[in-house]
């Protein structure tokens, strides 16, 4: 599904990613781990087209196609979904509406009809009960005065709505006490499905607890050094990144 | 390799620049016969209007007057917006499709003017209008047709041009006229009372609630002419009314003045909401020509517990120059400024209100919302008065700005003065920017720039817009969009 070759990316000039590998198949399900400042949410930002990122070398495949070349909007329209690590206030943008013309303009794009409200409400309002997000967020500004863990809560709710084939979720663990982790790990547990992949990006193995990974990768400066199973993020757990640093180095 | 960045730009480049360009859909011309002055004012052009008019001599003496006075007086120069001198004998003063002395159905009205007024989506046959709208269509120098006539009559209401009612009711208009806005007022409203030559008379009767909508719709067409028309809308005690004002003009390269003034009177327990659209000619990208508007709109709320509310969409226009004002001097009485004034190109606007709380327990609300893209400059200018007798009077100020972009810019005046220890005056404001956080946020989601943009912006102006008449708030948010496409990019 995503097959990410060799790609080198400058912000400003400083080279952050530098020659990063990856395939994510169908189905799968990939944490990537690493250091603060190893390029975790630099890849997260290019997969989804965020504008400010030089890609000077290489190539991002997916389903086929030239990643690269298309707007963040397209992108969407293809089924690639980001949650954000710090998502935004839409100041006077009601939640439910912001939600609904998300899903409309991606099934305009992909040719479909637009959603009946009926359904859509009847649809959103059971995600929101599965992530446990208070029905008046829905009502509120996206994201106007929500916590952090709402907000958290709201961008997987998104991600539920969206039904993507490719999901990024970068660092969504973060700041997050172990009770809202729970719940936001059961519901990307339940979009688990054969048809939709799912990267993980986290700093801390914890999350990995709840979503348990087909496979974890350690960034470091901009490269995939090492690749495993779920043992791994427990040895980085007990070790710590330097001696991969330091393996990586020798 | 290029990055995602660059192709994004050149992708949108080509269509972003094309909607600039056909940003404004009512630049048309209508060819039609017209009865123009040539340019010029003097003494002598005031007398030839008040002839044409057939106007009784009260209303050539005032308007004499006001010429005097206006002779007397400086064009002023304090408001936040730049211009050429205007060149007041380069312009005519009077032009009018040339027609048959009186029209006694709309049969016989020019077929190029319904059309004219058709494109712009106003139609003015009855049976086809806006539901329950009567319609006043001010075409140039003067009010070409009034619809709905006989159903209002019905209701003892007046809805007429100006012209018609100094015919047929000069005791009101006598009465009323120049009672809010004097023609000593200012340099603009001197000039209008001279050489005014139409505009929009209504009259509601004690107790009546006005059965429909009233709305006047200008449009300028004639070349270097300027339009000076006059509205008064007077609500006797207990009546209620809902008045809408819209404006467009061909694109011209040239500038053209318009220079109106609204005065409006609440009795007791009246009021009298007035609504406008405006959309004159804003000028082209670089700043060439677009219509000046210098506007004095005042109400009077001189009744108990009477109120007016002004809400306005100012979307047109090279420059917008006007403050729609209340005089609260009837106990208990209201006044609202409910304000999205948008400027983008080389558009400048200077805008705001004036409260004059005089009588006890007034009350009056402010949400005056500036929205600033490309080159534009928004300014607002707001004064709240509390007088020694305005006994527990309040005013709350809600005062926001968005830019878009970084060449655009958000000014704000506000004075606030008090005299009065009861009083209680409250001022908030607000500048934000539309980050590259929330747009990546929106794109991400599927939702296109353009749309992300006019998702955020109808957001911000939400307060104002559900002030309009129904279908004109959703005329507005359309507008609003057609305004701000390609704006940010």
């Amino acid at each position: 599904m995503l097959r990410i070759n060799n790609l080198h990316v400058k912000i400003e000039g400083k080279q952050i990613l530098n020659g990063l590998d990856l395939t994510v198949n169908a189905g799968e399900v990939h944490a990537i781990m690493g250091p603060n400042g190893s390029g975790k949410s630099t890849l997260s930002h290019v997969l989804a087209g965020r504008e400010g990122y030089e890609v000077t070398d290489g190539q991002v495949l997916f389903n086929a196609e030239n990643l690269l070349q298309l707007s963040p909007e397209q992108r969407a329209h293809k089924g690639v979904f980001l949650a954000m690590q710090y998502p935004v206030e839409l100041p006077g943008v009601n939640n439910m509406t912001f939600i609904r013309e998300s899903i409309n303009a991606i099934r305009r794009a992909r040719g479909q009809d637009e959603f009946n409200t009926l359904e859509f409400l009847q649809l959103i309002r059971e995600k929101a009960a599965q992530l446990q997000l208070d029905e008046k967020l829905l009502k509120r500004n996206v994201n106007a005065g929500f916590s952090g863990g709402e907000k958290k809560r709201n961008e997987v709710l998104q991600m539920a709505m969206l039904e993507p084939q490719l999901a990024i979720l970068d660092e969504t663990d973060s700041g997050l006490d172990i009770d809202a982790l729970r719940v936001i790990a059961q519901g990307v547990n339940s979009l688990r499905s054969a048809e939709r992949s799912i990267i993980l990006v986290t700093h801390y193995q914890r999350l990995l607890e709840y979503i348990q990974p087909d496979f974890v990768h350690v960034l470091v400066n901009g490269r995939i050094v090492r690749s495993g199973d779920k043992q791994l993020a427990l040895t980085l757990e007990q070790k710590g990144y330097n001696w991969i640093i330091e393996e990586d180095a020798a | 390799m290029r990055s995602a960045l660059k192709n994004d730009q050149e992708n949108d480049q080509t269509p972003i620049d094309d909607l600039i360009r056909s940003g404004y859909a009512h630049g048309f011309v209508t060819p039609i016969e017209s009865d123009t002055f040539p340019p010029g004012l003097s003494e002598n052009t005031i007398l030839k209007i008040s002839a044409k008019k057939n106007e009784p001599d009260w209303v050539l003496e005032w308007r004499l007057k006001a010429y005097r006075r206006w002779l007397a007086m400086e064009d002023p120069e304090w408001a936040h917006v730049k211009h050429p001198d205007i060149d007041f004998q380069s312009m005519s003063y009077y032009s009018a499709p040339k027609k048959k002395e009186s029209l006694n159905s709309l049969d016989e009205v020019d077929p190029q003017l319904l059309e004219a007024y058709n494109k712009l989506g106003i139609p003015l046959e009855e049976q086809k209008a806006l539901a329950g709208a009567a319609v006043d269509a001010v075409f140039d120098s003067v009010s070409v047709a009034t619809t709905f006539r006989k159903s209002l009559a019905d209701a003892g209401v007046i809805f007429c041009s100006m012209s018609e009612a100094i015919q047929k009711h000069p005791q009101l208009v006598q009465k009323y006229m120049g009672s809010v806005v004097p023609y000593s007022d200012n340099f603009y409203a001197a000039l209008n009372a001279a050489v005014f030559t139409d505009g929009t008379f209504v009259y509601i009767p004690q107790g009546v609630r006005c059965p429909m909508e009233l709305s006047t719709y200008f449009r300028i067409n004639e070349a270097n002419t300027g339009q000076f028309e006059r509205t008064l809308i007077i609500a006797e005690a207990g009546s209620s009314v809902s008045y809408l004002e819209g404006c467009t003009a061909p694109m011209r390269d040239e500038n053209q003045l318009h220079a109106a003034v609204v005065e409006l009177v609440a009795m007791d327990d009246a009021s009298i909401k007035y609504s406008t659209v405006q959309n004159w000619y804003p000028g082209d990208e670089q700043g060439k020509g677009g219509i000046y508007n210098f506007v004095t709109k005042r109400g009077a709320c001189r009744g108990k517990r009477s109120h007016i509310s002004w809400t306005q969409v100012e979307t047109g226009s090279a420059i917008t120059w006007k403050y729609p004002s209340c005089l609260l001097i009837g106990d208990d009485s209201v006044g609202e400024f409910y304000s999205v004034a948008v400027t983008r190109g080389r558009q400048q606007a200077d805008t705001g209100t004036k409260m004059i709380h005089i009588g006890a327990n007034t009350k009056s609300t402010i949400v005056s919302k500036g929205i600033s893209a490309g080159h534009g400059q928004n300014t607002y200018r707001g004064l709240v008065r509390m007088s020694k007798g305005a006994v527990n009077a309040r005013n709350h100020t809600q005062c926001d700005s968005l830019l878009l972009g970084d060449q655009c810019a958000a000014h704000t005046f506000p004075y606030i003065e008090v005299m009065n220890p009861d009083a209680e005056v409250e001022h908030e404001a607000t500048t934000s920017k539309i980050s590259d956080d929330q747009l990546f946020y929106c794109r991400q989601r599927g939702i296109s720039e353009e749309d992300a943009v006019s998702m955020i912006v109808n957001g911000f102006c939400k307060e104002v817009f559900k002030e309009l008449p129904m279908e004109f708030a959703v005329e507005a948010q359309k507008l609003l969009n057609l305004t701000l496409e390609g704006a940010v990019g």
